[in-house]
């Protein structure tokens, strides 16, 4: 049998599955975050944590089970992005059960709403739903290009997750939360997903037109506005939703994927110029209008200006003297400062935790994590062989990748903050569920872009025949 | 569609790289920046981590540590005698700082100062317990009671000093305060800071180092100094060339006396004690405004002190004339510090040398190695041996038998000079009454004492400094000569 090497589509065949791999690093993923746990523990209080049991326990379960679904169900899946997602996980939950332990938020807590609930447990049950997502994603999505066919729908179902949050009260300054039976949900974090499938199956159809029947504009290619329009509208639309429930990160990650989708589908450059402009211009007319994202904006260009009058900054400049006393090395597990940044220290700024206690070399090691989560995902729509799969893996990497950015740089004090989760590492269900199912529809996509190609049927002039590709 | 989807791998590239650029310079290049920054609590938070080290008087501390709870600060200071001893000590309160020795040796108490750095890396190995060092004052224990409780309700302070050393040995201030009731961060702390802010007597005013008041006549130990240094007159027996009335230069005024003194044409040793005011206004304005000026200098005048705490200046101003003679009996814009006046008496008390007050005597690494010890240094020569004599026998005569009679001690020879400082828009208000004194032995001096009672309700005339503050001059240096037996 000869061995046909194509970078792009066709992997080798007879490539081996990468299973052992993936569960060699499953193993590490999961032992790293097992001796944070007992290293916060003995930092703490000089033993093991009687916790430490439970929630390793809990881990193996679940990315055990991760490990095995992959296994029977996507075996060409890339190796890397489970383990990758189960390790941030993990030490998510580790920083999180650490900041639980913070006498300071304790207090603050009580006092603030009279009883103080760690946010530990909920994040490993949350963790435990957005394994089952996977593991659901992984069964029923046999083939991702079946999303295809729910083009319209999903664009409806993200309109209305938008949509809905309207009609909940306001908390912390932003209108993006569901109450259901209990529950608090970030509608935006799944619309994020489902706004990837609508844009991936829109411009899979429409590319050629959007490329190539358009007309030129002082050096710009305007396409028609019958292929362009439908999808300007939803994106206007769900930007001014957010920008109404001034739930900025979102409306920025919206922004960025519409634009990074619209440049791969037609591969016209002059999608990112348009896309620089017109985020420029959002961004300074929101500016102005909004003051929530004022006070941002000022806190950002002097973190630290407004701590002896209003404290609007105190929560961005603590995090950055975080940040500052990590130093290189950082603090250790569970002997920073960084719940002096408050209620929101085990959220949107659970990175300052990062960088307190594992210092310059832990965080470098994070965003590389994230790094490779992102350039994973981008190397899956590289090697997918349908434009649906090419354009939902970029689009659902570059989302992933963006809101790395804007929250990262958000807490670092390198962009105004914005509000949004970390994923994976940050407490919040909403954001760890979601971010299984995207890691879910990443491991599919791989899987048939890296499944081998069948073999060819037996023909007496193979030997003759030339593969022609576009 | 793949050359793109290269690009966006590329653009996904920079974000991450702008993210790890960042992460860079806020941990390696600002980190030290933000480290030091006044905002950032972890610095108070890691400062009362641990047990702090003590102030040290006589070998006993007079400060502790006492663990709090509901609060990421893990120690409170709490003092012994806190009234007492803060003037010398200092606060140093989770939630309002430090002053003092307690702010100025602060990397010692924590144990975090440089000096320790070697003590600190051996106790991160060995595993023991992080631990402040201790800093052992100079003060003596019963001189500062002696101070404290002559002082009293009275509103006022007390400098003594070693003269032959420089040694502070007590600095009391009332009223006082005590630091322990606001040395947490609770809200009956930021009360009590806040009552005590407040309060129009200035509890928190170390008076002994941070209050300038005229000194009045004790000020004319230095104006006969100023005398007796420049040769204007050589033999304190000598009668002065001084008339009486007299009138202040380029004025139409006579300067008065207080009440029918012998002062015309007195000798030093006389004038010094009736305490005559127009002979020393004459002398000032004889020698002129310059020539005090460098003699005041040459005694501490015109320039801050460090104990290690700073004291305030004391001023002898640049003036006209009859400023000037004003001056010299130290009145017009004359002010000295407690401590200034004790530096006065103590210069006198030891020849005429001067020595560099100090009241940090060690400094002990929390292991008790000592790391630091104070060597004794010369602060400046303002009068010659000769000379300091001859005002020491004018200082003995007022306490045998002038104005300080208050202040004599059997069997010891005390030297004294009484003062009592007008104040207020044309004298309105009450003097404060003043009293420096040194106290000698078979081995020379061992104390030194400055007295200043504000408010007084002493009526004005020259005997109130002698009646009020002599007798607190007198318990400070019984109890430093007892306590040296």
């Amino acid at each position: 049998m000869s061995v046909v090497t194509n970078t792009t589509t066709i992997g080798a065949i007879d490539a081996p599955s990468r299973r052992n791999t993936e569960l060699m690093m499953m193993v590490f993923a999961i032992a790293i975050s097992v001796f944070a746990y007992a290293n916060v523990g003995l930092a703490l209080d000089g033993k093991l944590p009687s916790g430490m049991f439970g929630y390793g326990a809990g881990l193996i379960l679940l990315g055990g089970v991760a490990h095995l679904v992959v296994r029977k169900f996507a075996p060409y899946a890339d190796p890397l992005l489970l383990p990758l997602a189960t390790l941030l996980n993990g030490l998510g939950l580790v920083l999180i059960w650490r900041l639980d332990q913070s006498p300071k938020l304790i207090r603050d807590a009580e006092s603030a709403f009279g009883v103080f609930t760690p946010s530990a447990p909920r994040q490993l049950m949350y963790s435990a739903v957005g394994v089952a997502l996977f593991v659901g994603v992984l069964l029923l999505l046999k083939d991702h290009r079946i999303l295809q066919r729910y083009t319209y729908i999903s664009m409806a179902a993200a309109l209305f997750l938008l949509i809905l949050p309207m009609f909940f009260p306001a908390k912390f300054g932003a209108r993006i939360w569901i109450n259901i039976a209990g529950f608090s949900i970030q509608p935006g974090e799944f619309a994020k997903i489902i706004i990837a499938i609508f844009f991936a199956g829109y411009l899979m159809v429409k590319r050629d037109a959007l490329a190539l029947a358009s007309r030129r504009f002082m050096g710009l290619y305007l396409p028609r506005g019958r292929d362009l329009g439908p999808i300007l509208v939803i994106w206007a639309l769900s930007i001014l939703i957010l920008v109404f429930e001034t739930d900025l990160g979102t409306s920025l990650l919206f922004f960025g994927l519409f634009v990074i989708m619209l440049y791969v589908a037609t591969e016209r450059t002059s999608w990112i110029v348009f896309g620089l402009l017109m985020s420029a211009a959002g961004a300074v007319g929101v500016a102005t209008f909004e003051p929530h994202v004022e006070a941002r904006v000022t806190a950002w260009q002097d973190p630290f200006k407004c701590f002896t009058t209003d404290g609007a900054c105190e929560q961005i400049g603590n995090a950055i003297m975080s940040f500052g006393s990590g130093g290189t090395l950082g603090s250790g597990w569970g002997q920073g400062h960084s719940d002096l940044i408050g209620f929101a220290a085990n959220a949107d700024f659970i990175l300052a935790t990062v960088g307190d206690e594992l210092g310059l070399a832990g965080m470098m090691a994070v965003l590389l994590v994230y790094g490779l989560i992102v350039e994973r995902g981008i190397r899956t729509a590289l090697a997918a062989r349908d434009p649906f799969g090419k354009l939902l893996a970029v689009g659902l990497s570059g989302a992933f990748a963006i809101q790395v950015f804007v929250v990262a740089g958000g807490v670092m004090g390198l962009i105004p903050l914005t509000g949004m989760t970390m994923p994976f590492l940050a407490a919040g269900g909403s954001s760890v569920i979601a971010n299984w199912a995207l890691i879910g529809i990443l491991i599919r996509i791989s899987d048939t872009a890296r499944r081998p190609a069948p073999a060819p049927a037996p023909s007496t002039d193979a030997e003759m025949t030339q593969v022609v590709r576009p | 569609m793949n050359k793109p989807l290269r690009r966006i791998a590329i653009f996904c590239g920079v974000l991450i790289f702008a993210l790890l650029a960042r992460t860079n310079y806020l941990q390696y290049v600002k980190a030290d920046a933000l480290n030091t920054r006044d905002e950032n609590r972890r610095v108070r938070i890691e400062r009362y981590a641990h047990e702090r080290g003590n102030i040290i008087v006589d070998g006993k501390s007079v400060t502790g540590s006492t663990e709090t709870k509901g609060s990421d600060f893990k120690y409170k200071r709490v003092w012994k005698d806190g009234p007492m001893w803060a003037p010398v000590t200092g606060y140093s309160s989770q939630a309002f700082d430090a002053s003092q020795l307690e702010k100025l040796e602060d990397g010692i108490l924590t144990g975090n100062d440089d000096q320790l750095f070697f003590n600190r890396t051996m106790s991160m190995f060995t595993g023991d317990k992080e631990q402040g060092g201790n800093v052992v004052t100079t003060l003596n224990g019963a001189a500062q009671k002696a101070a404290f409780e002559g002082l009293g309700k009275k509103k006022g302070a007390v400098a003594a000093l070693d003269p032959q050393t420089g040694a502070i040995l007590a600095l009391a201030s009332t009223p006082s305060y005590d630091p322990s009731v606001f040395a947490g961060n609770g809200k009956s702390d930021t009360e009590a800071w806040q009552a005590l802010l407040k309060d129009k007597d200035k509890p928190m005013l170390n008076r002994a180092l941070r209050e300038t008041y005229p000194p009045g006549s004790t000020f004319k130990v230095v104006t006969a100094a100023a005398a007796l240094e420049n040769g204007l007159y050589t033999d304190i027996d000598e009668d002065t060339k001084s008339p009486l009335p007299w009138r202040l230069p380029q004025t139409s005024q006579d300067l008065p006396n207080e009440g029918s003194i012998p002062c015309k044409n007195a000798s030093l040793r006389k004038a010094l004690r009736y305490s005559c005011n127009t002979v020393f206004g004459k002398i000032s304005d004889d020698l002129g405004n310059q020539k005090m000026i460098d003699e005041a200098a040459k005694f501490g005048f015109n320039k801050e002190i460090f104990t290690p705490v700073r004291a305030d200046a004391s001023v002898y101003p640049e003036d006209n004339r009859p400023q000037n003679a004003m001056a010299g009996i130290g009145q017009a814009s004359n002010r000295a510090t407690p401590l200034q006046m004790a530096m006065v008496a103590s210069a006198v008390a030891n020849d005429g040398k001067l020595m560099q007050p100090y009241m940090v005597a060690e400094r002990k690494a929390p292991n008790l190695d000592v790391i630091y010890t104070h060597e004794k240094e010369e602060f400046s020569r303002p009068l010659s041996a000769e000379n300091a004599q001859k005002l020491q026998g004018m200082m003995e005569t007022v306490v045998k038998e002038g104005t300080g009679t208050n202040a004599q001690i059997p069997n010891v020879t005390v030297g004294g000079k009484t003062g009592t400082a007008q104040h207020g828009l044309k004298n309105s208000e009450n003097p404060y009454a003043w009293f420096i004194s040194y106290a000698k032995t078979d081995s020379g001096s061992p104390v030194a004492v400055a007295v200043v009672v504000e408010d007084s309700d002493a009526t004005r005339d020259d005997i109130s400094g002698g009646g009020l503050a002599a007798p607190i001059a007198k318990a400070v240096m019984k109890a430093v000569i007892d306590s040296e037996k």
